[in-house]
């Protein structure tokens, strides 16, 4: 008979033993050694039925399929762009899904894309080998213009975004500034300077604070302080 | 730096035209500036020096050693920087870069120049001995201006500096501090002034630090005499920029020295 050692929401560190026996099932964060279930990385426990998974507490970004994602074009191959998304493996958009548009044989594919430009970007597949193919049909998908990155934590970004991504867009009305948020991170803010700094420094304070509850009123009071302010 | 995007500099030059940095501070502000010494037990001299995120220890570790040849009268120093790959995602472990260097000579020039040790003091013994001063700075975390970060640090490192003991047989006792203090004749200190398209700007942080077109780094002394020069980036500077700049950080330099309360001697040392 399999039995649990942890609970719910427990923080556990890599190497601990979650469960034994065969009755459990290891999901993200943990692997099956024999018949014990070992933790892999520091994080909280998340339990659905038997599948017991961990939730990171820091770590870099692990790319999964739909994500959406900005990243930077730091390479042109004859295929298509090469594009670094803030993750162990360099991602690759290819020809054909980088516009609607035809593009020809021997275009400049550097005008399309250039090596420094940013993206925003949907993760179409993420193989075995960790070969990451992105996409860039599809709506909200393009360069990005102006504006200004962030960089956050990658495993805060759900917090950022909030439940229906309520919190987001709080911040977005608020301050009246474009925000896009991609999964691996980097956040791109585009608005009037004074709102785009509150905005910044609301993300901020949100990943700061990302373990507390109640977190969204404390950041529309935060933000409603700063309109005042100036 | 090269990966620098075109597009989110002309954002951050929007701003600027409308008098807001990424930080809220005025163009010509500087970030919050905190100075401690004798931070470091076991160097006979040490200074923390943090501004806002930026912060940069150093510390003077002291040897004798014979005179060179060609100044058989005097001491020396030599300045190293570590710049830590914790402390930034640019830095890398190995041997010092571009960046380490640049800060290494250019402290050293406003520290030599501006005269803050007099060499034939750290002499012991003509063309045999004298005291050699090794300032060795390191940055702990880089949130830009890792330039004037490090000449606070280093010259905050020679004021707090006390010769250990010396036993009869020449050698060193570094658990003993002797009580002497080294004299500091002068305080120069450096400060960088940056330029993004029209615009000059003090103390940038690393957002900012990114985009720079040009950078003027001036070491001045207490009366305002220019100690060391040294430009970096692309752009060109008009003779106009460049008397603008030096204006901007002497009347900084005059602030910052504020910050180092009772030390140095004040000027007299020098001529």
């Amino acid at each position: 008979m399999g039995k649990l050692l942890v609970q719910q929401k427990q923080i556990v560190v890599p190497g601990e033993v979650l469960a034994e026996g065969m009755d459990y099932l290891p999901g993200d964060g943990t692997f099956r050694d024999k018949n014990q279930i070992v933790a892999n990385i520091l994080g909280l426990v998340n339990l659905k039925g038997r599948l017991i998974k961990l939730i990171p507490l820091a770590g870099k970004y692990k790319p999964k399929r739909d994500d959406l994602v900005i990243g930077r074009v730091t390479d042109i191959v004859s295929k298509g762009w090469v594009v670094d998304i803030n993750c162990a493996y360099p991602a690759m958009i290819t020809l054909r899904d980088a516009t609607a548009d035809f593009i020809p044989k021997d275009a400049d594919l550097s005008r399309y894309f250039n090596i420094g430009d940013y993206v925003i970007a949907r993760i179409t597949r993420v193989t075995s080998q960790n070969l990451i193919d992105l996409s860039m049909r599809g709506p909200m998908l393009k360069k990005l213009e102006g504006g200004r990155l962030i960089k956050i934590n990658p495993t805060k970004v759900p917090r950022v975004i909030g439940k229906k991504a309520s919190m987001i867009n709080l911040i977005k009305e608020k301050t009246d500034c474009q925000i896009l948020v991609g999964q691996n991170g980097l956040i791109w803010l585009n608005g009037d300077p004074k709102g785009e700094i509150l905005a910044v420094n609301a993300i901020l304070k949100i990943e700061r604070e990302s373990h507390l509850s109640g977190l969204t009123e404390e950041i529309e009071k935060f933000i409603d302080e700063g309109l005042k302010a100036i | 730096m090269s990966n620098a995007n075109r597009t989110f500099k002309q954002h951050l030059i929007k701003n600027l035209d409308s008098n807001v940095r990424y930080d809220l501070r005025k163009k010509l502000e500087f970030r919050d500036v905190k100075v401690e010494l004798g931070v470091v037990a076991k160097a006979e001299g040490s200074c923390k020096v943090t501004i806002g995120d930026t912060i940069v220890i150093a510390g003077t570790k002291l040897a004798i050693e014979e005179p060179y040849p060609d100044r058989p009268e005097e001491g020396s120093f030599s300045v190293n920087t570590e710049l830590l790959p914790l402390s930034s995602p640019d830095f890398e472990t190995g041997p010092p870069g571009i960046e380490a260097i640049e800060i290494s000579r250019v402290v050293d020039r406003t520290l030599r120049e501006g005269k803050a040790v007099d060499f034939k003091k750290l002499l012991i013994k003509k063309g045999e001995a004298a005291w050699i001063i090794f300032i060795d700075i390191v940055s702990i975390n880089d949130d830009g201006n890792l330039l004037d970060a490090a000449c606070m640090a280093a010259l905050g490192a020679l004021l707090n500096t006390e010769f250990p003991k010396v036993n009869k047989d020449g050698t060193i006792d570094y658990k003993t501090k002797s009580g002497k203090k080294l004299l500091v004749e002068s305080m120069p200190l450096l400060v960088t002034v940056y330029k993004i398209g029209r615009h000059l700007f003090l103390d940038p942080i690393r957002a900012e630090e990114q985009f720079i077109d040009a950078r003027l780094s001036v070491g001045t002394l207490e009366d305002g005499t220019i100690c060391a020069l040294q430009k970096g980036g692309d752009a060109p500077l008009t003779l106009e920029e460049i008397d603008q700049m030096i204006d901007i950080a002497t009347k900084q330099a005059k602030e910052l020295r504020k910050l180092f309360k009772g030390g140095g001697k004040g000027g007299k040392g020098k001529k």
